[in-house]
């Protein structure tokens, strides 16, 4: 088991998020947008991971929780308030929102979760849909600015990466805190953390709005990147997608989110040339992953170095042995 | 003198069969107070109903003379009451080190000062300690999940003791664990009480263990207590053997 | 406006109905295995297409229908155990719970790329008979009378034969059954066969009021989990409850509340159940211990 959050984590978080920022010079639009399409979906991803990977608490709500960021940014920037006051506003939002979610996550466990929180995304994405004259329905919002001066592809992709960074140190920070240790433990076993004086209750309840409040982020950063928002991208589907991308990545591991958001942005392009089958590949996919890795490919890779190591310490060992 | 753990008439019932049928008694401070019985006569679920893991049909606990009844099992452990579990109760993937800093991070400071504070709350040192004191040193940075089923009881003992209680429950701690180390857990028990103080209410089966440790011994049969005493005295009670007999 | 209620009330059961069969087997698999079947609603979809397809290819309703029951057993029953339940089960159940999506996932579209993404029509019983100032639907009748029949015959199979007396002890405990010699790896397989069977009774009876497109099996999917839910999760009689009394509300829901919201109904109903009533309708409160 790797640690929560080893330095080496941060220094290669810290350089993969570099190492893109930079290829966005050699990059066309289309590239650049996938690419902040990508910073996006790790943040939201990141929060689920808190949420699900790490304190264990199975949740299908996160798409609703990027659509509510992506709805409060959108329609406080049509009424002119600024950007850093849309972005706070949405992530006290969902902040409240992720805490009020977590409730049922303090008398049901597992697969009671799931449908609960499946159920909220439903009933966000009904309101999206339905309260034309607060979310516009499906005509959606439209003409969404992006905060000067970050209104070209290039320079919007930098302020991404540069919040996709920030978030990943917080995260990185509070789960090598005490924090991080209350988490797992909430994962691993609530009763004895209980009787240990962890109070399960609230770290539930934060693990849900900590990661709420990152859907939030990403909902926020997401609405000036597309400039356009309706309901359907934050249906089911979505939160299916990101749980996904926290499974595949390897749910408990600090760099899960950002291999897993990588996989659901590169792989559609890739599989272009598949089409409508493109989504029953994926699919199976996930499913192979989890019946022969179901700790992702993170768990993968670190099966395979541990076993090369224990190979390079026969093979350290061998000439000893040999007479 | 106020006694540190008070139980008054407390009943637990499970759909009409009475688990805890009216157990009264008190723990002194520095005791050590065994408590045995035949199985299913109520032992655990009265360790539940004092410690908030369940909370009883009637009667109340009182810590230090005030009234806890209910108060929920972080809060008690906050309060200086730690417990054991008769089931293994370790932190599988978090290292033997981890799993004793967090068994004493929630007692330091505020829930936002560990947030922003040192990573380990300033309690390498003090886990460091336990580790040393029972045995544990070759084992600080492996997976809890991986030791041995002894190695876990011990550190499991070693967890409740972390934050300095003064009041420890021991479920059953001599289940399982092979004659050194119960030496050793013994051995450990016993510092505790003489340095530092701390009080002792002990489930346990082994009546050797429970003999040579314990100050004070209870017995419970069908939910209720039948004898109160030192150990040998209980141990030689006519109804205390039949209650085992007639099992 | 009476007679309009019952008329509510009789299409809200025969939907309910569907749903408590789907619930039933929901529930099945999640006693002796711990199964969360998140594919549930797709599993109901599949047997759907089976038929029409097979019908489509010039085997006469029936025998169609038996083919479909076949695949079923086959596919949804052995095969999902045997690739899918068993290998993940030992991971814990929240790897079987996400692999269990990704199938549902998997199954919608690949219908859509073999079938497409239209409804089609799927042969029911048609007509119906004036009752005083009602016109009751054949297919309605038909649909009640045949879960009930269903029901009653798997309660009397569970209570009343060795095997399902067998099968009802593996559901209660299975380490306890293994102890007693019962079989209870034939009785877990047995179990995924008998939920392969409800799902496709219940494709066959609700397929002609709802149709048959790819993505059905979500929301039926969900009015089953809500169902399972209701009725106290744990005992099949409670499925059946809660599926009656979700068909009945959303019916009446739909008629008298905003229509943008049908969605909504068993999402609320399953909230307002988890957070008031957490054992449902008819279980006992179980009390969190060590």
């Amino acid at each position: 088991m790797m640690a929560r959050a080893s330095a080496g984590g941060l220094v290669a978080a810290v350089l993969l998020v570099v190492l893109a920022g930079a290829l966005g010079f050699a990059l066309q639009p289309y590239g650049i947008y996938l690419l902040s399409l990508w910073a996006v979906y790790t943040i939201a991803a990141i929060g689920l991971n808190l949420t699900l990977g790490f304190a264990g608490q199975m949740s299908l709500a996160q798409a609703a929780f990027v659509g509510i960021g992506a709805y409060c940014t959108a329609l406080l920037d049509a009424r002119g308030i600024p950007f850093p006051a849309t972005l706070a506003i949405a992530v006290l939002l969902t902040f409240g929102v992720g805490w009020c979610v977590g409730y049922p996550a303090l008398r049901v466990q597992g697969h009671y979760l799931a449908f609960v929180t499946l159920g909220l995304t439903t009933l966000v994405y009904l309101v999206m849909r339905n309260e034309t004259w607060l979310t516009g329905g499906i005509g959606g919002v439209s003409n969404i600015a992006r905060p000067w001066p970050f209104a070209h592809n290039l320079a919007y992709l930098h302020l991404c990466l540069a919040a996709l960074l920030a978030v990943a140190a917080a995260m990185w920070w509070m789960l090598r805190s005490p924090w991080g240790r209350a988490f797992v433990a909430l994962r691993e076993n609530p009763v004895r953390a209980m009787s240990l004086g962890v109070d399960v209750r609230r770290y539930t309840l934060l693990a849900f709005a900590i990661g709420a409040a990152l859907g939030g982020i990403a909902g926020a950063f997401y609405a000036p990147l597309v400039q356009y928002i309706e309901p359907s991208p934050f249906a089911l589907g979505f939160s299916i997608n990101l749980l996904m991308m926290v499974v595949i990545g390897g749910a408990g591991y600090f760099l899960g989110p950002f291999l897993g958001a990588l996989v659901a942005v590169l792989l559609p392009e890739w599989l272009r040339f598949l089409q409508d089958e493109y989504l029953i590949i994926y699919a199976v996919a996930v499913i192979l992953l989890l019946l022969f890795c179901p700790t992702g490919l993170l768990g993968l890779a670190e099966r395979a170095l541990a076993r090369g190591r224990a190979r390079g310490t026969a093979k350290a060992a061998a000439p000893v042995a040999a007479p | 003198m106020t006694p540190v753990l008070e139980a008054r008439g407390l009943h637990k019932s499970f759909d009409g069969v009475h688990a805890v049928n009216g157990i009264s008694f008190a723990v002194h401070a520095g005791e050590i107070l065994g408590v045995i019985g035949p199985n299913g006569s109520g032992k655990s679920t009265l360790f539940n109903c004092l410690l908030g893991q369940l909370r009883p049909s009637a009667g109340t606990v009182l810590l230090d003379g005030t009234d806890v009844t209910g108060m929920r099992p972080c809060d008690l452990n906050r309060l200086g009451v730690s417990r054991t579990f008769q089931l293994l109760q370790v932190f599988p993937q978090l290292t033997v080190r981890e799993n004793l800093v967090l068994a004493g991070q929630e007692h330091v400071g505020t829930r936002i000062g560990r947030l922003f504070g040192r990573p380990d709350a300033g309690l390498t040192a003090a886990a460091e300690r336990m580790i040393a004191l029972f045995d544990l040193g070759h084992l600080a940075a492996a997976r809890a999940g991986g030791l041995s089923y002894g190695q876990q009881k011990l550190l499991d003992a070693a967890m409740a003791f972390m934050a300095g209680p003064r009041l420890v429950l021991l479920d059953e701690p001599a289940g399982g664990v092979n004659l050194t180390m119960l030496g050793n857990l013994r051995e450990r028990l016993r510092d505790m009480n003489r340095q530092a103080g701390a009080t002792f209410v002990v489930i346990e089966h082994n009546m050797d263990f429970v003999m040579s440790l314990c100050s004070r011994v209870i017995c419970i049969a069908e939910g209720a207590v039948i004898a109160d005493g030192p150990p040998d005295a209980v141990r030689n009670d006519p109804t205390v053997i039949e209650a085992y007999l007639g099992h | 406006m009476f007679w309009d209620n019952l008329d509510l009330l009789i299409s809200g059961l025969a939907t309910g109905a569907t749903y408590a069969l789907v619930a039933t087997g929901f529930t099945l698999l999640w006693q002796t295995s711990s199964t969360v079947n998140f594919a549930q609603g797709d599993f109901v979809t599949l047997p759907a297409f089976a038929i029409i397809a097979l019908h489509a290819a010039g085997l006469p309703l029936p025998l169609a229908m038996l083919g479909g029951l076949v695949a079923a057993l086959i596919v949804l029953g052995a095969g999902f155990k045997l690739a899918l339940v068993d290998p993940m089960l030992r991971h814990g159940m929240l790897p079987l719970a996400i692999a269990a999506i990704a199938l549902g996932v998997a199954v919608q579209e690949g219908s859509k790329a073999v079938f497409g993404a239209e409804a089609f029509a799927f042969p029911g019983v048609p007509g119906g008979f004036d009752l005083g100032p009602l016109f009751i639907n054949w297919q309605d009748m038909v649909t009640i009378a045949a879960a009930v029949v269903a029901v009653i015959a798997l309660q009397l199979f569970l209570s009343r034969t060795r095997t399902g007396r067998c099968m009802q002890a593996t559901a209660q405990n299975p380490s306890v059954a293994q102890i007693l010699g019962i079989p209870v790896r034939r009785m877990i397989m047995l179990t995924f066969l008998l939920n392969a069977a409800l799902v496709t009774l219940a494709a066959i009876l609700i397929s002609p009021t709802t149709l048959v497109k790819f993505d059905n099996g979500s929301s039926i999917g969900l009015a089953a989990f809500c169902a399972a839910i209701i009725g106290g999760f744990n005992q099949v009689r409670g499925a059946i409850a809660g599926g009656l009394l979700l068909g009945v509300v959303e019916n009446f829901a739909a008629t008298y509340g905003p229509d943008q919201y049908r969605a909504a109904v068993p999402m609320v109903l399953l909230i307002g159940f988890i957070l008031f009533r957490p054992q449902g309708l008819l279980g006992r409160a179980t009390e969190r211990a060590v």
